[in-house]
């Protein structure tokens, strides 16, 4: 039921807004209990006036963190995969981040899970059955063994795709080059905003600067890092080290410094920087040519960026791992190459026992406690 | 005045009678001919892949089985050698007659008493057994174990003809059906079979592959005192695509395609006319030929339990390899016979609503003398208990499977005969047939139901296993071999252990719980898990279930 309402103060009697009221009824809310919403008029002050007037109220409070999932999965109107996935969409902030959640939301997981346990069952069941009905005394069946093996490289591959945090967090897009090539200007040009301090004395930059953006729908993080130098400075040489790391873990590398001298990885775009000073004519081929003084190149970087970041996310259609559903997965998959290589029936019916149990923490059948311990932390915020 | 009355002396009812006596009751156990004690009904053998297990678990209890199966073995075969020594399976052919005598024997020493009488009544009052109606009489005890095994209202099915009685000649317990019914226990019915008895010498023992005894010599009790009768050869033939065309043409024939018989079979253990028709693309069969003992001719071809008419048995035993000219001595027969349903037990067996009354072997639901036997001692330890106020005795299935089968079957009850597979237990490398003193030594000792013989021989296993010597023994080579498993198991208990320390009240009404199902509301409260530990193995509970009644019981916790 909905209905626009003028919202007054219970206690001034005063006008706070003229806002969209729902009700909506127990058992059929997204709770499962009763749950009225007010949608009201933008501004912060609005907000801030009404859910003053409401906390005033006898019995009313704040949400605390996933306090609104948590009522919906304690009245049995959404499962734990589904519960993770409706985290992950409050959480969402682009439009990747927002589809990814819902495909799992909807139970996308769950289907695949329950098509992998189904076949993972299967193995356990012919292993039992010859163990406790094979009279003959054979040795391990390879056919068996071959399925096992088929099986962890599928779980295998889903866990080397990109994972739900890259859509979370943001794809980790990293300026790193030797001091002074202007990697902070180029940061602060590719943001649109000064957010790195810029100046002419090789350094400056000790510590990296990270600026949230997205480009094209894709959430990236840009990171600004130390010039990659031997300094006798210890603070400049802690942040170097630093650089170094983030170069590693950097799924987009924009690199400054000379094109022969660029990290060996993938992702690389080597940038010849500083094109409108004079000094710096005649790049070398296959650099791209920037000024972040004149903004020639940039459009060019931020598309070849983008295009990049795409590929370091899960697939539109993809259902996502997060960090626990990859943990679980894992372990499945260590346990079923495990079994794959067992010497005895008895050692390979082991690992597969190992390997059920993994999924079985996976849907929550077991370790019930560390399960949800994991689901409600997560929660950032009420619905 | 008895302490304890057990009904029925199978192997289930003799095993408790023993037990409760050893714990110091005054035992009286009924059964309808005092000749019939200790009888093997079905197959001559004893013990086998998961079912030596238990045997073994029996014994260090001081249980009658084990001993008895030494008395009486004629030939032993240590099953699934090659397959690494978690699975190895001791199993022995029985003489028959000897392994009477021995249990016969065995009793006599416990100072049990025998009553032949029939068990008509159970005297209930007050939610509280105190005796039992017998033919002869009223008899007044503390506890009462029924242990009356497939003659609950038993009928035999030998094709078209169906007799009322729970084994061939015998009577059926019907009067004590009925009350058991009226109590609200019984369930429904379930059925098992045997073989046709053919006679040995009409068998063409020299054509047929023979399967000898082990050479070394091994033993199913810790302690055996070496007596071993001489050693009889089996031997391995096959059906083929002729018997099974003899099979197929007289489905009609059998009472279990015609249905008449309602009750369900042992998925894993089916007749012959069961395999050849849900296995139809196998063109042969198995068949082990056994001897039933030393002087005596018969001989159990295990394997073809049947319930077509005996015409059909003939034809289709004749034209196996071997047995052209075999006589059959007695036809096999389907027996259907009515079940309790164990999750009205608690994991003492001692039944939830009844104070002092216990339930033990196939009524409930079980198959198979060794599961029927180790339920009888964990009944009869348990009304002893009852009855002189002694500490009670759980099974945990993380030491043993006669944990593993009393939790499977007060938390799942049985949609067919529950017989024991080694992948029940999943905690099966650390339960081994050669380690149930080290795994329940200590829990015997406690029990207080074991001889002075007994009580030197766990106590110098257990002291062996500290010593340097420990790793050159069988056992110590194992426990090598599956360390490292073992610790990651020990480490899941963790897990289960705090599953286990959630509690759920006995009390808690599964209906109101939010986002419970109808169907999981229906198997929680018929279940009736403790912790939630036990909710997570109910079959069929599901995750979402599980994770809805862990919110209910924490939330209420908090409350």
């Amino acid at each position: 039921m909905a209905a626009v309402r003028a919202l007054r103060h219970p206690q001034s009697g005063e006008l706070l807004d003229e806002s969209l009221v729902l009700r909506f009824d127990s058992p059929a809310s997204s709770t499962g209990e009763d749950v009225v919403e007010f949608q009201c008029h933008g501004g912060r002050a609005v907000v801030a006036a009404v859910l003053d007037a409401l906390t005033s109220l006898d019995g009313f409070r704040i949400a605390e963190p996933g306090e609104f999932t948590r009522r919906a999965f304690e009245n049995g109107r959404i499962d734990l995969t589904e519960a993770e996935g409706l985290a992950d969409l409050i959480e969402a902030e682009t439009e990747s981040q927002r589809k990814a959640a819902l495909a799992l939301a909807e139970g996308g997981l769950k289907k695949q899970i329950a098509a992998w346990q189904d076949r993972l069952l299967g193995f356990s069941a012919e292993a039992e059955r010859a163990i406790d009905y094979d009279e003959a005394d054979e040795a391990v069946d390879t056919a068996l063994q071959r399925e096992c093996a088929e099986l962890a490289e599928e779980l295998s591959e889903w866990l080397d795709r990109p994972g739900v945090e890259r859509l979370k967090d943001g794809v980790r897009v990293v300026v790193a080059g030797p001091p002074n090539a202007g990697k902070s200007s180029l940061l602060n040009a590719i943001a649109g905003e000064e957010r790195a301090i810029v100046t002419d004395i090789p350094g400056t930059t000790r510590d990296h600067i990270e600026v949230p953006l997205s480009l094209g729908g894709v959430p990236i993080l840009l990171t600004d890092t130390a010039g990659l130098r031997d300094s006798a400075d210890r603070v400049e040489a802690i942040g170097v080290e630093r650089a170094s790391r983030l170069v590693e873990a950097a799924d987009v590398l924009i690199w400054l410094g000379e094109p022969n001298q660029a990290p060996d990885q993938a992702g690389v775009i080597k940038v010849h920087s500083k094109s409108d000073l004079p000094e710096r004519n005649g790049a070398l081929e296959g650099s791209l040519v920037v000024s972040s003084v004149t903004g020639a190149g940039i459009a060019e970087l931020v598309g070849r960026i983008e295009a990049l970041a795409r590929r370091s996310l899960p697939a539109e259609d993809a259902i996502p791992l997060n960090r626990r559903q990859s943990a679980q997965l894992g372990a499945a998959a260590e346990a079923l190459r495990e079994a794959s290589a067992a010497k005895d029936v008895i050692l390979l019916a082991e690992h597969l026992r190992r390997a059920r149990g993994g999924f079985d923490r996976l849907t929550g059948r077991a370790g019930v406690e560390d399960v949800l311990d994991s689901l409600f932390s997560r929660f950032c915020l009420g619905k | 005045m008895h302490d304890v009355l057990v009904i029925g002396a199978g192997h289930a009812g003799c095993e408790a009678a023993a037990a409760a006596a050893r714990r110091g009751a005054r035992v009286g156990l009924l059964t309808f001919r005092a000749e019939d004690v200790g009888q093997m009904s079905c197959n001559p053998s004893i013990g086998g892949v998961g079912k030596g297990h238990l045997v073994r678990e029996l014994d260090v209890f001081d249980g009658m089985m084990a001993r008895a199966a030494d008395r009486a073995a004629i030939h032993r075969r240590m099953l699934n050698r090659s397959k690494g020594p978690a699975v190895w399976g001791p199993r022995v052919q029985a003489d028959r007659k000897l392994y009477r005598t021995a249990i016969g024997d065995l009793l006599r020493e416990s100072g049990v008493e025998v009553v032949a009488a029939e068990a008509l009544s159970l005297i209930v009052a007050g939610g509280r057994v105190s005796g039992v109606e017998t033919a002869a009489g009223k008899l007044r005890s503390r506890a009462v174990v029924i242990a009356t095994g497939t003659f609950l209202d038993a009928r035999m099915f030998v094709g078209e003809r169906v007799l009322e009685g729970g084994r061939r000649g015998e009577r059926a317990s019907i009067a004590l059906a009925e009350q058991i019914r009226s109590v609200g226990l019984g369930q429904g019915r379930l059925k098992t079979g045997t073989p046709p008895r053919l006679d040995g010498r009409t068998v063409d023992w020299v054509r047929l592959e023979e399967q000898p005894s082990d050479a070394d010599a091994w033993a199913m009790s810790a302690l055996c005192d070496g007596a071993t009768p001489p050693q009889l050869r089996c031997a391995i033939t096959r059906t083929n695509a002729r018997t099974h065309e003899i099979i197929q043409a007289n489905f009609d024939r059998s009472p279990l395609f015609a249905g008449a018989i309602e009750g369900r079979g042992p998925r894993y253990c089916p007749s012959i006319e069961d395999k050849v028709r849900r296995f139809a693309d196998r063109d042969a069969h198995q068949i082990f030929l056994e001897p039933e003992g030393l002087g005596d001719h018969v001989v159990y071809p295990n394997g073809i339990s049947t319930s077509l008419p005996t015409d059909v048995q003939e034809q289709f035993v004749r034209s196996v390899a071997g047995l052209e000219r075999v006589e059959i001595v007695r036809p096999g027969y389907a027996v259907e016979y009515e079940f309790v349903d164990p999750r009205r037990l608690n994991q003492t067996l001692e039944v939830r609503d009844i104070q002092g009354l216990f339930l033990a072997g196939q009524i409930n639901g079980t198959t198979g003398y060794e599961e029927a036997a180790a339920q009888g001692l964990a009944a009869g330890l348990n009304a002893a208990a009852a009855a002189l106020d002694l500490n009670e005795l759980r099974f945990d299935r993380r030491s043993s499977y006669i944990g593993v089968m009393i939790d499977d079957l007060t938390l799942q009850g049985v949609t067919e005969p529950y017989r024991m597979m080694t992948a029940r237990a999943e905690y099966r490398l650390a339960l081994r047939a050669d380690n149930a003193t080290t795994r329940l030594g200590q829990a015997a000792l406690l029990a207080g139901c074991v001889s002075e013989r007994r009580r030197e021989q766990i106590e110098s296993r257990l002291s062996l296993r500290t010593s340097s010597g420990w790793c050159e023994t069988e056992e110590g080579r194992a426990d090598a071999l599956y360390r490292p498993y073992l610790e990651r198991q020990e480490r899941e208990w963790e897990v289960v252990r705090r599953d286990s320390s959630v509690w759920i009240p006995s009390s808690l009404d599964y209906a109101v719980v939010p986002g419970l199902s109808n169907e999981m509301v229906e198997r929680l409260t018929s279940a009736r898990p403790e912790t939630l530990d036990q909710a997570s193995r109910v079959s069929g509970v599901t995750p979402a279930a599980l994770s809805a009644l862990y919110v209910a019981v924490s939330k209420r916790a908090a409350a």
